[in-house]
């Protein structure tokens, strides 16, 4: 199923899907989003990029297995957990920044967390995703 | 002190990783752990001698009232000095035993870990903690049990054993809820203050009573829990001396004597202790006489010891409780010798059949030494510490009142005729008499490592030097064990000579009569009908069919309620769905529907409404799956819609994300279904349309309803709020997930993983069908 208009079309979705998801994470916050449906749709976009252009190379493309997502997602939302806790607050109190960085706004350790919730939900669907798909080669 | 207690586990830990080095000869270095314990508690000799008892606390989950309190009192010092004592020489014994066993290391972690858990029950003051380590001795004897793990019948006496004290942990902990919420403390300390609080109310005090004994009686090999204890024979030798004879199985015996200050002295408490113990003692010693297997004898024998423990724990007089200090001793002293000599029989002539053995003396002197000591230890032959021990037990029977008395002493005489029997012909028979011509062709090693003859020696010179002497073990242990197990002290001293008195002609009739069984009887084997059926109806055939049994369900079980057809799973959860919550729903709720307040179906509304139903119907009908799919999809996608009209854009987007990876998911599955096949009739057809049906009716029934029920808002008040307020966030959905209710997500995405991880290593680390054997 090689497909050059599917080929070309991800090109361009790919990028423009990744950075919808990353939009998607930081608005949550405000607005409707998060690091939940931020995943999910970075998954898809990659899930797109394996269709057009095969599993092997959404792989060269992911650098590392999706599996080693999980662990590295899991660690930075934890991280945000705790991080209060070096403060004398109890486990996952929200931490703010004082003053709002460029582009982000008020930074706090609820983004650190999503970012977290972001990663492991990458790695969880494609993981099972890819493991799926090999199994039937 | 908590550095002692926890020895044990610190170097089981550590013999994981540093094992390798302790395989050879330095395995006999291990023993310098016991050994260091046994001189840390030799220090508070004085302390204890004088009466006094020594606390120690660490704080370790104050919110829960369990801190690592240890109490060290004359008991705790007995069992302390037993455990770290015989402890060190089986240690020594099993560098030379298991030499060169390539799992060496792992029997030295497993016994260590025993060894740690042994010290901590018996130090332990707090209820909870006892606990603890008793579930860990437990384990730990799994372990030993089980320690020749390619032997089937190994394997299965250790479950055998486990399914048995694990049990018994089980009721054990219910007694000590049920004493922690009656006294309202956990430190057996403050108990004894309490005691009369715990006889009050007479139902809780029998249920306590109930679950304790049973807790007690599993561990300590009681009728009709004992049989787990003859097949705990299957471990190692050194196992079966250490755990199955001088330590663990006391270790109900030591939770009773323990509680009796705190629940004793109560007419259920004595008449259930004597009864089982007596019925036990009695029971294993006339069974002891009918085994030809050394261990075997050795495993009754035990049982029956511990049954003249809980019987003199149950008569629970003066004579008795120092009867029982005495005993618990003494019967450690000659037990764990006959057991070590039963090893050093078995390492060296491959056989433990008594008929087989005689004449070892010519090869082994020493040890044929040793046996007769412990057998005459055994058998309370004057100038022994047997002696003192069994004359303390008949005086305990003699001292109580009316014909009781004639016949708890005959009962006790009897037992220890038979006791002296088991005795002899594991300590004297295999030594006595010529070798058998079978043993002199065999390979045998005439050299016997001093690691192993010196330990069973050095118990049985213990015996006679206590015997000799016995202000010495008195003034040391005797006398202030009994003083914790009274809770008051007594002045009854041990004596080598009573006089001529009723106790000594009792003792001297015990001696004959044990004799001349030992030269007249000889055990015949039991036809195989008897053999069949008594272990049928023996407690171990009962528990043995229960168990095979209870298997026999929950594979049927299974195969009923999970067969592998995905649909019979679905059918099975809906229907239960709809038998549990119709049954609540309209047994209970006033069945109203209040259309009043309902808006008008809007135009995009109907439209949503008419594709869904439409695609409903195209993915009932078909006959292809791929149009199934994608009719559901569409399914899924108009929920979205919906969503998106009643306000939950954060939901509507989940669920189209979700939907297209499940689409993708079922698309790359699609490819391994075999051919579509429509194996459905139409009676099952009608079926599946009904449950369908019925389970569509009762959710809008209960959506209906729960438009009309009260809700209570103040939670989602709350959150919206507060959201801004406290978390700094607009939207509330999300505020929820990744702050108010954070840990939460913090456990989902962990499920998440663990979902992952399975799907991965069910298709990626699946065995070859070559590897699965």
């Amino acid at each position: 199923m090689q497909s050059t208009i599917l080929k070309t079309a991800t090109n361009y979705l790919l990028p423009l899907l990744l950075m919808f998801a990353v939009f998607i994470l930081l608005r949550g916050h405000y607005e409707s989003g998060g690091g939940f449906v931020g995943g999910l749709i970075a998954s898809i976009a990659f899930v797109l990029h394996s269709f057009a252009y095969g599993l092997d190379q959404t792989k060269i493309l992911l650098k590392y297995p999706p599996i080693t997502f999980i662990p590295v997602g899991l660690l930075v939302s934890f991280s945000a957990g705790i991080m209060p806790m070096f403060l004398g607050q109890p486990f996952m109190t929200g931490l703010w920044s004082e003053n709002p960085l460029p582009v982000l706004g008020v930074v706090g350790t609820a983004l650190l967390f999503d970012i977290g919730v972001f990663i492991v939900v990458i790695g969880v669907t494609l993981t099972i995703l890819f493991t799926i798909s090999e199994s039937i080669e | 002190m908590i550095l002692a207690v926890l020895a044990g586990f610190i170097a089981a830990f550590l013999l994981a990783f540093l094992g390798k080095f302790f395989k050879g000869r330095l395995s006999v270095l291990l023993g310098l752990l016991p050994l260091s314990i046994f001189n840390y508690f030799l220090y508070f000799f004085p302390y204890i001698t004088e009466g006094e008892t020594l606390t120690f606390s660490y704080q370790w989950i104050p919110s829960l009232g369990i801190n690592l309190d240890f109490r060290l009192d004359g008991l705790s010092m007995l069992f302390v000095m037993l455990i770290t004592g015989i402890g060190a020489l089986v240690f020594f014994y099993a560098a030379a035993y298991l030499q060169g066993h390539k799992y060496i290391d792992r029997f030295y972690a497993y016994l260590s870990l025993f060894m740690g858990s042994m010290l901590g029950l018996v130090l332990a003051d707090n209820i909870l903690l006892i606990f603890v380590f008793w579930e860990l001795t437990s384990v730990s004897s799994f372990f030993l049990i089980g320690f020749n793990n390619d032997n089937a019948e190994s394997r299965k006496s250790a479950l055998l054993a486990f399914a048995i004290t694990g049990c018994g942990g089980f009721f054990l902990l219910a007694s000590f809820v049920l004493i922690g919420s009656t006294v309202d403390t956990f430190s057996i300390e403050s108990m004894r203050l309490a005691a009369d609080l715990l006889k009050r109310d007479e139902l809780n005090y029998v249920l306590i009573l109930a679950f304790l004994f049973i807790g007690a009686f599993s561990k300590s090999a009681q009728f009709p829990f004992h049989f787990w204890l003859p097949g705990a024979m299957k471990a190692p030798t050194p196992i079966s001396a250490y755990l199955h004879s001088a330590t663990m199985v006391k270790a109900g015996v030591y939770l009773l004597a323990r509680f009796a200050p705190i629940l004793g002295n109560h007419v259920y408490w004595n008449t259930t202790l004597t009864i089982v113990g007596g019925f036990t003692m009695i029971y294993a010693a006339f069974h002891s006489i009918f085994r030809k297997d050394m261990k075997s004898i050795l495993a009754y024998s035990t049982i029956s010891a511990l049954g003249i423990l809980v019987f003199l724990i149950g008569l629970g007089t003066q004579f008795s409780i120092v009867a029982l200090s005495a005993f618990i001793l003494v019967h450690a002293l000659y037990k764990a010798s006959l057991f070590l000599i039963t090893g050093i029989v078995d390492h060296e002539t491959g056989t433990r059949d008594i008929d087989q053995l005689g004449g070892l003396r010519k090869w082994f002197p020493l040890v044929a030494l040793a046996g007769m000591l412990a057998a005459l230890s055994n058998a309370g032959v004057p100038l022994t510490i047997g002696f003192i021990g069994k004359d303390l037990i008949y005086e305990a029977t003699q001292h109580l009142y009316g014909n009781l008395s004639y016949i708890l002493t005959g009962l006790a005489v009897l037992t220890n005729v038979f006791l002296l029997y088991a005795g002899f012909i594991t300590g004297i028979k295999p030594f006595a008499g010529s070798i058998p011509e079978h043993l002199t062709k065999g390979p045998h090693h005439a050299t016997l490592s001093p690691l192993m003859w010196i330990p069973p020696l050095l118990l049985g010179v213990a015996g006679i030097l206590f015997g000799v002497l016995p202000a010495i073990p008195n003034n040391l242990l005797i006398s202030h064990a009994a003083n914790s197990v009274y809770g008051s002290t007594l002045s009854i001293p041990l004596k080598l000579w009573h006089g001529f008195n009723v106790t000594l002609m009792l003792s001297a009739g015990t001696l004959l009569a044990g004799l001349l069984l030992y030269f007249k009887f000889r055990p015949q084997a039991m036809s195989a009908a008897t053999e069949y059926w008594s272990h049928k109806i023996s407690p171990q055939g009962i528990t043995e069919w229960v168990g095979v049994q209870t298997r026999l369900l929950a594979y049927n079980y299974t195969r009923l309620m999970q067969n592998g057809f995905l649909r019979t799973y679905v059918m099975t959860i809906a229907v239960f769905i709809i038998a549990l919550i119709g049954y609540r729903f309209f047994s209970t709720v006033d069945l109203r529907v209040n259309t009043s307040n309902f808006t008008e179906i809007r135009f995009f509304e109907f439209i949503s409404f008419t594709i869904m139903v439409i695609a409903i119907m195209v993915a009932v009908l078909t006959n292809s799956r791929l149009t199934a799919i994608v009719s559901i999809s569409i399914i899924g996608y108009t929920i979205c819609l919906i969503f998106v009209y009643y306000g939950a854009p954060d939901l509507a987007m989940t669920q189209f994300t979700i939907d297209t990876l499940t689409v993708v998911l079922f698309v790359l599955v699609l490819f391994r279904l075999p051919q579509y096949l429509n194996e459905a009739n139409l009676k099952i057809k009608l079926r599946d349309g009904f449950i369908s049906l019925m389970f569509g009716t009762l959710i809008s029934l209960i959506t209906l309803q729960a438009l009309i029920s009260p809700a209570n808002k103040q939670i989602s008040r709350f959150y919206a709020d507060n959201a801004y307020l406290l978390a700094k966030g607009k939207n509330v959905v999300n505020v929820i997930l990744v702050d108010f209710r954070g840990a939460d997500t913090m456990v989902e995405i962990m499920v998440l993983t663990i979902a992952a991880l399975g799907v991965y290593s069910l298709l990626k680390l699946n065995a070859k069908p070559t590897d699965r054997d």
